[in-house]
């Protein structure tokens, strides 16, 4: 690089530049295991992706469980978009607190990790929901085989979703800064299916608005919580 | 990103053009990246080390950044826009000179019961980068359409990528059947894809495994013997 010569002041050292930023604090947790009537053996964890929350918190109160025997906490549903950073999140706080607990749901599928959340499961005897990943544990596998057999080009979305569509999907995927990436990204769908966990008619307003603007048909199907039901339901034996 | 800096890319020197070119191309500045291209291509460069010294080489160090976390897909996206433009001007001057540098054909596609195709394209622009006939087959393909394009091109290599866990099973599927034809002992697979490691390209004997774009054309290269 000539020293008289102009350069822009981007590129990747911009970019390093502009990188560093400081780290979330984890939340607060129980000390130590606490044992009480409604759970003897101590809580059990239910470690969960942020949009997973809503339907957990719903299932717990549905499920009739007292709130000393189950502890949700929930990783950033942004990691959505990053599944690499989903098996080190989980690790790093299992490693924290998993003595503080009894036992160990982790509220996801394999989500795009590839097997690399389940050998953190594996060392820290945790297990996680089955299936793949959210819609196929809220559709259950015959009706999402159904789905994507009739159209293999199938979007789905999910109540959480549909409400974060802007943050989560069209910022999350840039479309608000580059909307000609639209055809990279959903050039090979032909179908966004709206898996409902609610009959709420404004998130249904909301999800065909969503199609409109992928440039999708707008398929509806009203799943309820699916497999989930029962996977929280096991995690403290009601 | 530019701040904004009136630049004259004709102003520079070869030398500080290609820093810059590969600086924008990181930012996705597709305009800036086809006006270099092409005052390189103006200056007598050839369209090869046009191609290898700033596209591929900018593609290259956005796949590190890939790889570290640095940059994500839309960010890549936008690169690999940038780097098109470039190839845009240098591709038809390849083709036209009967490129002698062809490290062969490579086939490539996503498979069955898979649509994604961004990791695919940004590798098969690497491919190309680096010098190979590159033959997509597209998305969601079964054993069959691999095995009559391995008919139809006699490729040097055959690329598989998968996007979700429940597909990338099939790549063994079609190993598996390459296996029992007895092409595989010649033809070297390659796979990629979110979810995969080489733990798993080991598992169904795959030959390589491309953890990103820039790995998987160098990985390509060593396959033929051309590695840098």
């Amino acid at each position: 690089m000539s020293d008289s010569a102009v350069r822009r002041t981007g590129g990747r050292q911009a970019r390093l530049g502009r990188r560093a930023r400081p780290q979330e604090a984890l939340p607060v947790a129980p000390e130590s295991l606490v044992t009480t009537r409604a759970n003897p053996d101590g809580p059990a964890l239910v470690l969960a992706c942020g949009a997973l929350a809503n339907e957990i918190i719903a299932l717990r109160e549905q499920l009739g469980i007292a709130d000393d025997a189950m502890v949700l906490h929930c990783l950033p549903a942004e990691l959505h978009n990053r599944p690499g950073q989903i098996a080190p999140r989980v690790d790093a706080f299992l490693t924290e607190h998993r003595h503080k607990y009894s036992r160990v749901l982790i509220g996801y599928g394999d989500c795009g990790t590839g097997g690399a959340l389940d050998k953190v499961l594996e060392r820290h005897d945790a297990t996680r929901l089955p299936h793949a990943h959210c819609y196929e544990f809220f559709a259950t596998t015959p009706r999402f085989d159904e789905i994507t057999e009739a159209e293999i080009g199938s979007y789905f979305v999910t109540d959480f979703l549909v409400r974060h569509f802007d943050r989560l999907v069209w910022e999350g995927l840039g479309l608000d800064t580059r909307p000609d990436l639209l055809e990279s990204y959903f050039g090979n769908y032909r179908d966004l299916v709206y898996l409902a966990q609610t009959d709420t008619p404004m998130l249904q307003t909301k999800a065909q608005e969503a199609a409109e603007r992928l440039g999708l048909n707008y398929v509806y199907r009203k799943v309820g919580f699916g497999d989930l039901t029962e996977a929280i339901r096991g995690t403290v034996d009601v | 990103m530019s701040d904004g800096e009136e630049i004259i890319l004709r102003d520079l020197n070869d030398a500080d053009l290609v820093e810059q070119m590969k600086d924008d191309l990181y930012d996705g500045m597709a305009a800036e990246v086809h006006e270099g291209t092409q005052i390189l291509l103006e200056r007598g460069w050839d369209a090869n080390d046009v191609l290898t010294e700033a596209l591929v080489e900018g593609m290259r160090i956005v796949g590190i950044d890939f790889r570290d976390g640095i940059l994500f897909v839309p960010e890549v996206l936008q690169c690999a826009g940038a780097m098109k433009a470039g190839m845009e001007l240098v591709r038809p001057i390849l083709v036209a000179t009967d490129n002698k540098s062809s490290l062969g054909t490579y086939v490539i596609g996503t498979v069955k019961g898979d649509i994604h195709d961004i990791g695919k394209n940004l590798v098969g622009m690497m491919l190309e980068g680096a010098g190979f006939e590159v033959v997509d087959l597209g998305i969601n393909n079964p054993v069959d359409n691999y095995l009559a394009a391995i008919d139809k091109h006699n490729p040097t290599i055959l690329g598989m990528s998968a996007l979700l866990t429940t597909t990338m099973p099939y790549m063994g599927v079609v190993i598996e059947e390459l296996d029992k034809r007895g092409i595989l002992k010649n033809l070297p697979v390659m796979v990629g894809g979110a979810p995969l490691n080489q733990e798993f390209a080991d598992a169904i004997n795959a030959t390589s495994y491309g953890r990103d774009a820039a790995v998987s054309a160098e990985l390509a290269k060593a396959l033929v013997g051309k590695n840098r």
